[in-house]
Order: C-alpha cells, then sequence, then structure tokens
C-alpha cells in the first residue's frame, strides 16, 4: 500500500470482477506490444517523508539565503505572513480553473478584484485575470498592437531589460513578426530615434519605465508621436513602482504590462510570479487571457463569471488572440492579498522607505570616489553606477559577507559592462547598507 | 458566512491599515524631491482595511470554492488528482523561496540540482533525452515545443514546412498554439472508432507538413492503437511527432512517449505530478525532446559538469521563453513527489487510474450514452444520457451533481459529441468515492426521467445558482471603478 493510493486487494479484486477481467494489464491491450514499457524506471527507489524531509534539508544546504541588493525583475520586497496563511487554503490551491461559477465564487472573485487594482495601478481600462510573468505579457502585448493595427513590426527601446527582449524577439521570430530598436541616448530611450523609425510599418513601440537602468524614462510626447503614426503605446513597468510613478495611462499608452512579484512573492529563484496585462476597453475584444466580469445569478445574488470567452482558445481554436489557457491565478490571489494590505498608503510608504534607502546608498556609494554615475538620471529603487573595480572582485567580497547585488550589468553581454546594478527595497536596514558601502569602499 | 458578499473595497475606511513596516531610516530623502512631471497624478482605488478584515474576506470567500479536499473532482483532462502536503512544506522552504534568480551559481547549487535532477527523471519516464522545465503551463509547452520543431527544419534549410497536423478531437490549445508559432493547422477527422483515420493521414501528408501533434490516449480517453503507424508514416514524411502531454498520467508505468516515436512532448506537471492547479495557475509545461533536437531547448539550460550545476544559453537555442526558470517553485513540487512516489508507485499511476476509468464507464454505460464502446484509458466520455426524452442537457446533469457535493466533470469537450460529458476519476479516489459518484449519476438519470424541472433548476444548494452570463459579457464589468460607474449611472 502507498499513502496516495486508496486500493486495496479487495477493491482492485471487486473493480476487476465488475469489468470481467483478471488483470489491469488487460486494459492496455491497445498498446502494441512492441512499445509497451516493461521496466522499472530509473528513477529513485521511494523515499518516505523523514527522508525526502532530509533530502531537502541536505539540497537546501547548497543554497546560500543572502542579503539581496539585487533587482532586474526579482525584488525581495516584504511579503505579510497573511499572504502564506490565505494563499494556502487549499479552497484556494488546490481547485481547478472556475468554470463552474457556482462553486468557484471565491477564485472568481479575487480574480475580480486584482482585474480592479490593476486597473487602478495602472489607469486603464480594464486588465485581464493575468499572464504567466511580465517578459511574456510584453511579448503578448506585441501581438495585441500587430493584431489591432494589422501591421506586422515593433519597435523596441535599448533600455529595456534584455531578458525580457530576448522573450518577444523569440515570440516575433516564430509569428514571422519583425523587430528594430530604437536607440539609447544617455542612458533613455532616443525619442529623435523613436521619431525617425516610426512608419506605417510599425504596429507598436515598447518601453520600459524603470528601465534596465533604473532610469525613470519620460514620456512627454511619445503618446502624440506614436498615435499620430496609428501605432499602439506599450509600457513595461515593474507595477509596484506605479504606486508612485506616473501610470501607464498618464503616460499615454495603450497597452501596460509588467511584472508583479514585487507585489508579495517571494524571489523564489524566478517563479512563479505573474505578468499584468492592462488596455483600452476599445482592445478588449484583442486581448488575450481570461477575463472575469461582474453579474448577478438567477435570484439576483451578486456574482462574478469568466466572460467573453469567444476570444479564447477553447472555443476559438485556431483562429484564438493567443494559444493561452491558464492564467497565473493562485499568483494574483498573492497580489490581491497584498494590496488589500497595504491599501493606498502601504504602497505608497513602501516605494518612499525604497526611494531613501537607494538613495543613501546612491550617495554614500559616490562619496567613496570608486564609483560614478554615467547618466546623472532620476531614479526609484534601482539605479546603475560605473566602477573600474571588477565584477568578480565585487562579488567575491560582498558573498563572503553573505550579500548578493550590485549586480554586473555584464551578464547581460559586452555592452553593459562595467555598470553595476544596486536595488534597496524597503527590506534593507542601514546597517546592512552601511556595511555594503564599507566592503566596497576597501576594493580597489 | 456562506451569504458574504462584499467585495474587498467595500469594508474600505481611510483610518485602517493592514501592514507593518519599518519606520523611515533616511528622512532627508522625499519622492517629492523627484520632477513632478515623473509623479502619479491620479489617486489610488484600493482598500484600506486592517488585517483582521482582510482575513475574513479572503476566509469567507475561499468557502465559496471547491477544492480537492473538499470532494470528488472527476474533471476530464484536468487530473485533480490530491496535492500532497509534504510538496507545500518543501516549497515553502526559505532556502528555495528566497532565491535571487541572477544569484550566482555557486549559491545555488541545490536549486540547480533539483531543477536538473527533476528534468532527467521526466527525461526517463517520458523516453526522451532532454527536458527544459522553463515553460511555464502545458499551452506555453505546446508553444515551445511547436518552435523547436520549426527550427528543427529550419535549420536543416527546410523553409516550406509549415504545417501542423491536429486531430479534430484536439484541445483547442494544440491548434491556437500552432497558429501563435507561425504555422498553419490541417484538421483531420477522427474514424467512427475515435481515432486517427491512417487513410485521411497519408491524404495530408506532404513535404509542407513540419509535424503533427497528438494526444495519446486521446481526449476520448482512447489510445490510438495505431500509434506506431502513425509515427511512422509523419517521420517518413519528413516531419515530427509532437505529444500534448494533457493525458500522460495513463501512460506512466505502461508505456513512454518516446518509445513510441514521439520526438517533443509537453509535460503539465500540475496534472500528472501533482501540483496544485491553483485555481487556474501556476502550471508549468516542461518540455522534452529526443538527442537530436536538443541543441533547440529554450535559453537558459542548467547543466552538469563533474558534480557541479551551471547555466547555459546556447545560440543553437528557439531563444528565451521565460523571464528566468520558469515556475521553479512549482517544479521543486513535482521533484518532491517523484521522489516520494519512486520508481515503485510512480509504476501504478497509470494502471490505478485506467482501473477507476473503466469502472465508471462500466456502470454508468446503462444510463448514459456511451458513443465508443470499449476500454477506456485513465477518462471516459459519455454523449449525455441515453434517454434524452425530456429535453435534459449535459449542462443540467452537471449543474446537478453539484447540489450534491461532487465537482461536475468536464463538459461539452472534446466536441465530437454534441452532449460530451468527460470523466476521470484519478488513482488517489478510492472505490467508495466512485460508487457514490456512480450511485449519484444513476440518481440523476432517474431524476431527468421523473421530475427534469428539478435538473433544469439546478443547482440549488450552491453559494449562488446560475449566471446571467449575458448580462457579464453585455455591461463588461470589469474592475471596481466600473461597477462604481455602473451603479452611480443606474442611480
Amino acid at each position: 500500500m502507498f499513502k496516495y493510493f486508496p486500493h486495496t486487494k479487495a477493491d482492485v479484486d471487486s473493480m476487476l470482477k465488475t469489468l470481467n477481467i483478471k488483470s489491469i494489464d488487460e486494459l492496455y491491450k491497445d498498446i502494441p506490444e512492441t512499445v509497451v514499457f516493461n521496466k522499472d524506471y530509473d528513477i529513485p527507489s521511494f523515499m518516505s517523508e523523514t527522508e525526502l524531509r532530509s533530502h531537502f534539508a541536505d539540497l537546501s544546504k547548497k543554497n546560500q539565503e543572502l542579503t539581496l541588493f539585487s533587482g532586474l525583475g526579482i525584488y525581495d520586497h516584504y511579503q505579510p505572513a497573511v499572504i502564506n496563511a490565505i494563499t494556502s487554503r487549499q479552497e484556494f490551491m488546490t481547485s481547478y480553473t472556475p468554470y463552474q461559477p457556482e462553486i468557484s465564487q471565491g477564485t472568481l472573485q479575487y480574480i475580480f478584484e486584482y482585474q480592479s487594482m490593476i486597473q487602478t495601478l495602472t489607469g486603464m481600462d480594464v486588465s485581464n485575470a493575468s499572464m504567466y510573468d511580465g517578459a511574456t505579457s510584453t511579448a503578448e502585448a506585441c501581438f495585441m498592437a500587430c493584431a489591432v493595427t494589422k501591421r506586422n513590426k515593433i519597435l523596441i527601446s535599448e533600455t529595456l531589460n534584455p531578458n525580457i527582449v530576448n522573450v518577444i524577439k523569440t515570440y516575433l521570430k516564430f509569428k514571422d513578426l519583425t523587430w528594430d530598436f530604437i536607440a539609447e541616448k544617455n542612458g533613455e530611450t532616443d525619442f529623435a530615434d523613436l521619431e525617425n523609425k516610426l512608419d506605417d510599418s510599425i504596429a507598436g513601440v515598447v518601453v520600459q519605465k524603470t528601465n534596465i537602468y533604473g532610469i525613470i524614462e519620460d514620456y512627454q510626447g511619445y503618446s502624440e508621436t506614436i498615435k499620430a503614426n496609428k501605432s499602439l503605446f506599450i509600457i513595461n513597468s515593474d507595477i509596484s513602482t506605479l504606486g508612485v510613478l506616473k501610470s501607464p495611462k498618464e503616460d499615454g499608452a495603450d497597452i501596460a504590462s509588467g511584472e508583479c512579484q514585487s507585489l508579495g512573492m517571494p524571489p523564489a529563484f524566478g517563479g512563479p510570479t505573474l505578468g499584468y496585462l492592462a488596455t483600452d476597453k476599445a482592445y478588449v475584444r484583442k486581448m488575450p487571457g481570461r477575463i472575469c466580469g461582474y453579474t448577478h445569478d438567477l435570484e439576483g445574488r451578486r456574482a462574478f463569471v469568466l466572460t467573453l470567452q469567444a476570444r479564447e482558445q477553447h472555443i476559438r481554436r485556431s483562429k484564438a488572440n493567443s494559444n493561452i489557457c491558464s492564467n497565473q491565478s493562485l499568483m494574483a490571489l498573492f497580489v490581491t492579498v497584498y494590496l488589500s494590505l497595504m491599501g493606498k498608503n502601504g504602497l505608497v510608504k513602501v516605494n518612499e522607505l525604497s526611494y531613501q534607502g537607494s538613495h543613501y546608498l546612491y550617495d554614500r556609494l559616490l562619496e567613496t570616489g570608486k564609483f560614478k554615475d554615467r547618466f546623472n538620471k532620476p531614479f526609484l529603487k534601482e539605479f546603475t553606477l560605473e566602477t573600474s573595480i571588477a565584477p568578480e572582485t565585487i562579488q567575491t567580497a560582498l558573498l563572503q559577507k553573505g550579500i548578493f547585488g550590485g549586480v554586473s550589468l555584464d551578464v547581460f553581454g559586452e555592452k553593459y559592462s562595467g555598470l553595476i546594478n544596486f536595488t534597496v527595497t524597503e527590506k534593507r536596514t542601514k546597517k546592512e547598507i552601511d556595511q555594503l558601502v564599507e566592503i566596497l569602499e576597501a576594493l580597489s | 458566512m456562506i451569504n458574504y458578499r462584499k467585495m474587498i473595497f467595500e469594508l474600505s475606511n481611510s483610518e485602517r491599515i493592514g501592514y507593518s513596516l519599518p519606520k523611515s531610516k533616511f528622512n532627508e530623502y522625499k519622492i517629492k524631491d523627484l520632477n513632478s512631471t515623473l509623479l502619479r497624478e491620479t489617486e489610488l482605488l484600493l482598500p484600506e482595511v486592517s488585517e483582521l478584515d482582510v482575513l475574513r474576506h479572503f476566509t469567507n470567500i475561499s468557502i465559496k470554492n471547491f477544492g480537492v479536499e473538499n470532494g470528488f473532482y472527476p474533471l476530464g483532462s484536468c487530473t485533480m488528482k490530491y496535492n500532497p502536503k509534504i510538496n507545500e512544506e518543501m516549497a515553502n522552504n526559505s532556502a528555495f523561496k528566497s532565491l535571487h534568480p541572477l544569484q550566482p551559481i555557486g549559491t545555488v547549487q541545490g536549486a540547480l540540482e533539483v531543477y536538473y535532477n527533476l528534468q532527467k527523471y521526466l527525461s526517463e519516464i517520458s523516453g526522451l533525452a532532454e527536458f527544459s522545465l522553463n515553460p511555464y503551463a502545458g499551452a506555453h509547452g505546446e508553444l515551445v515545443g511547436l518552435m523547436i520543431i520549426k527550427a528543427y527544419h529550419e535549420g536543416r534549410g527546410d523553409f516550406k514546412r509549415k504545417k501542423i497536423i491536429i486531430p479534430d478531437s484536439a484541445h483547442g490549445t494544440n491548434p491556437a498554439s500552432t497558429v501563435v508559432c507561425g504555422m498553419d493547422v490541417i484538421e483531420i477527422k477522427s474514424n467512427k472508432e475515435g481515432r486517427v483515420d491512417l487513410e485521411t493521414l497519408k491524404s495530408v501528408l506532404s513535404d509542407e507538413v513540419a509535424g503533427m501533434m497528438l494526444t495519446n490516449p486521446n481526449t476520448l480517453g482512447i489510445f490510438e492503437n495505431d500509434i506506431c503507424e502513425i509515427t511512422k508514416l509523419v517521420h517518413e514524411a519528413g516531419g515530427l511527432m509532437y505529444y500534448d502531454g494533457a493525458n500522460l498520467n495513463a501512460l506512466l508505468g505502461k508505456v513512454r512517449p518516446g518509445d513510441m516515436g514521439f520526438d517533443v512532448m509537453h509535460i503539465n506537471l500540475h496534472k500528472t505530478f501533482s501540483t496544485p492547479h491553483g485555481g487556474g495557475g501556476p502550471g508549468s509545461g516542461p518540455v522534452g525532446v529526443t538527442e537530436e533536437l536538443v541543441k533547440y531547448l529554450p535559453n537558459p539550460r542548467i547543466k552538469k559538469f563533474d558534480d557541479q550545476f551551471y547555466i547555459e544559453n546556447s545560440g543553437d537555442a528557439i531563444g528565451r521563453i521565460s523571464s528566468f526558470y520558469g515556475n521553479y517553485l512549482v517544479s521543486l513540487r513535482a521533484y518532491a513527489y517523484i521522489l516520494t512516489l519512486g520508481k515503485e508507485n510512480l509504476s501504478k499511476v497509470g494502471p490505478f487510474s485506467t482501473l477507476n476509468a473503466n469502472y465508471v464507464s462500466k456502470a454508468l454505460k446503462t444510463t448514459y450514452d456511451l458513443p465508443i464502446d470499449g476500454y477506456c484509458m485513465h477518462e471516459v466520455v459519455f454523449n449525455g444520457l441515453i434517454n434524452k426524452d425530456n429535453d435534459v442537457k449535459t449542462l443540467d446533469i452537471a449543474k446537478r451533481l453539484l447540489d450534491f457535493g461532487m465537482h461536475a466533470p468536464t463538459i461539452y469537450f472534446p466536441l465530437l459529441f454534441p452532449q460530451a460529458i468527460m470523466i476521470e476519476p484519478t488513482e488517489t479516489e478510492s472505490k467508495e468515492t466512485i460508487d457514490e459518484f456512480i450511485n449519484i449519476m444513476h440518481k440523476i438519470a432517474i431524476e431527468a426521467k421523473e421530475n427534469p424541472g428539478k435538473l433544469k433548476a439546478a443547482p440549488t444548494k450552491t453559494p449562488i445558482r446560475r449566471t446571467d452570463e449575458v448580462f457579464a459579457a453585455k455591461m463588461m464589468i470589469f474592475s471596481y471603478k466600473d461597477y462604481l460607474d455602473y451603479v452611480n449611472k443606474r442611480g
């Protein structure tokens, strides 16, 4: 017997008897004998619960939990204890997609609340129920722009995080769509280059705020220029920053996309997180993914349902907007619980504390004389400095004290060599920041 | 509190907070110092509530949900098996949860070992050479697998192979993924046994065919007994075979996709390997390939040299398809599941689930219309009731089941039968549970005859009754802001 299989020998015998067969193997008679797998899998023998715990304890020792001054898409923000208490409830965690609304109001309601929160943060009309991550949501935003404009080329700013760019490129390449880059000028998207490259083949323009260097780009004039060209304006943002920074709507975006990890999720080695996608109501029928709508049941009670499903793959098959089937539903619950707790003031305060810590660190690092700012542009919680100290020297010295970050941007290619990203969230104490500065000050 | 109906926004009181943050340490810096053109102007519509308000709100809405621990969940094609608690405990280990994905490889060897070993185990279970765990979900895996097929042909200098053959019984994601990958769909009709028709298949094969996507057992729960002939024909025509792993559960311990001649596949870890569905994600859709296709797997890849694990990005790869390493903590749960079962118990998953489904099939075919008789695999598809006199639809049967405290099966899929009911009783369900389900289904069949109104009105014992879907689509209220606008307009 095994703990996940309730079948007793008597059960099996009785079921076989009902089926008029002698063994379960008879049910597999359709499998050609030549391909039947008659061996044991070459994987380990079963582990008891205690053995499994000790195996993971051994694996854990091979990881190092570090004090994180790293960002670039994944942030070490505070996660209130309430989040785990709620998201681990089996009613939320083990249920399927809410196709039976009568017994799925829990899921449907939090999706509606999630959509509401993304709506207000982005300022856009409508958010879907979530996407896989910030990079794939931005790639899907590019598809949307092509579908809306019936054009096939995307302009991508050089100041986007290369991990996001690489995902967009893969998606576009296989769908036989094309792209070009908007040059970078002093750490920001070069508006003049954008104007030069806009023509009637351009479906959409993708920028990122804050960008790969942590710079808060200013998009004054962008929306008018892009709209005049009948292209769509796509802004990718780390959602947490929208608590204080100009929203995509205020910047004139047609589609807002990006990563939500910063709202209550652990770094988790990069996943699971979720991506958000929001747009104008005019484009909602071209939007991928699930959408939850408000309605009532036949007794007039408030209810929520998945709606506009005619856009989706299970109905439209090859004519669907996207092949996306699931969302990252449980991660949307993380966001909803987090924002419920933080409210409008808490999110502002998280940004304020992160801003203060990062600016304090920035000033201290410049004072060492070993770092300088190539760009001198405004930033929020992450910034990029130039140094002649070798990245390995920095990394090794910090790791000895259990710290990760500054992160050398050269992981993204030679173009970025000599540049180091520093990120400070509200979790970092003055003591930790001072220690970081002290270690770096001693290097050469 | 099943009658609790508030939205979190409606609990808001501007004096309340639900967080505790550290004091400001560096008061000389202020966001207001930034140029005001960079700052948000519009107010945020977010709730202001206490911590207990939040807990009560979400607890009260959670009890309107139905989870695997509430009761029987026979959703076909979804493999709603028990999601073990020990996997959750392992995934909540801060030694994994706290890792930043850009940390140096020397500090994440344990995390990389889990990734590497899981992809090894999946390769062994599938009979393929190597897996990438980066795809986020089944549909994402399909897209990645098709990208690999396209890259393989183009890598041989063959640019005219842009067509993918898909049976009409396939999941909707198959054709959708094909189109997203820039290829065209050739849909082929199933034969009267619900299987691929070899003559039809032969008639569509050409030098424009990139490959074929197949679910086996197919969505009718039937094994494609001509599978060796199918893969041979497609290979001879120069195409590759894609295995949609949605129904892999049936095959554990019995047959491996690689041995049947498949070249590329995805696995739904949230189905076969017990990771929670989460109300629709996060799932995970690892993609596996034959030796010949390994070089096309997406970046980044995790490799091993001596006893060290490292990360590699290759120029031959299809590219990057995820920010980092996919839904990593989902993979970790699947790894814990495989180690818990071990080779001894993994090989019983397919047989027990198949036994359960055939038992249901045999018991229900006296009252429900079984369009394709014979043994099924891990799931069985009926076409409504045998007695169709009272205009009782599959929808009514499904809704009535909810009143009996069971989740409904998958309905109206596959599309081959107008009143399809697809039942998947996984290996974690006992004979008692299945007998109870069978009894209820018989009871419903009797009700359909004697009191059809009861089915039409169902469900009545659930937190809400049937919903007005036309209103939802017409009014397009997608947020609390929309709701407030609607209420204001209505006056």
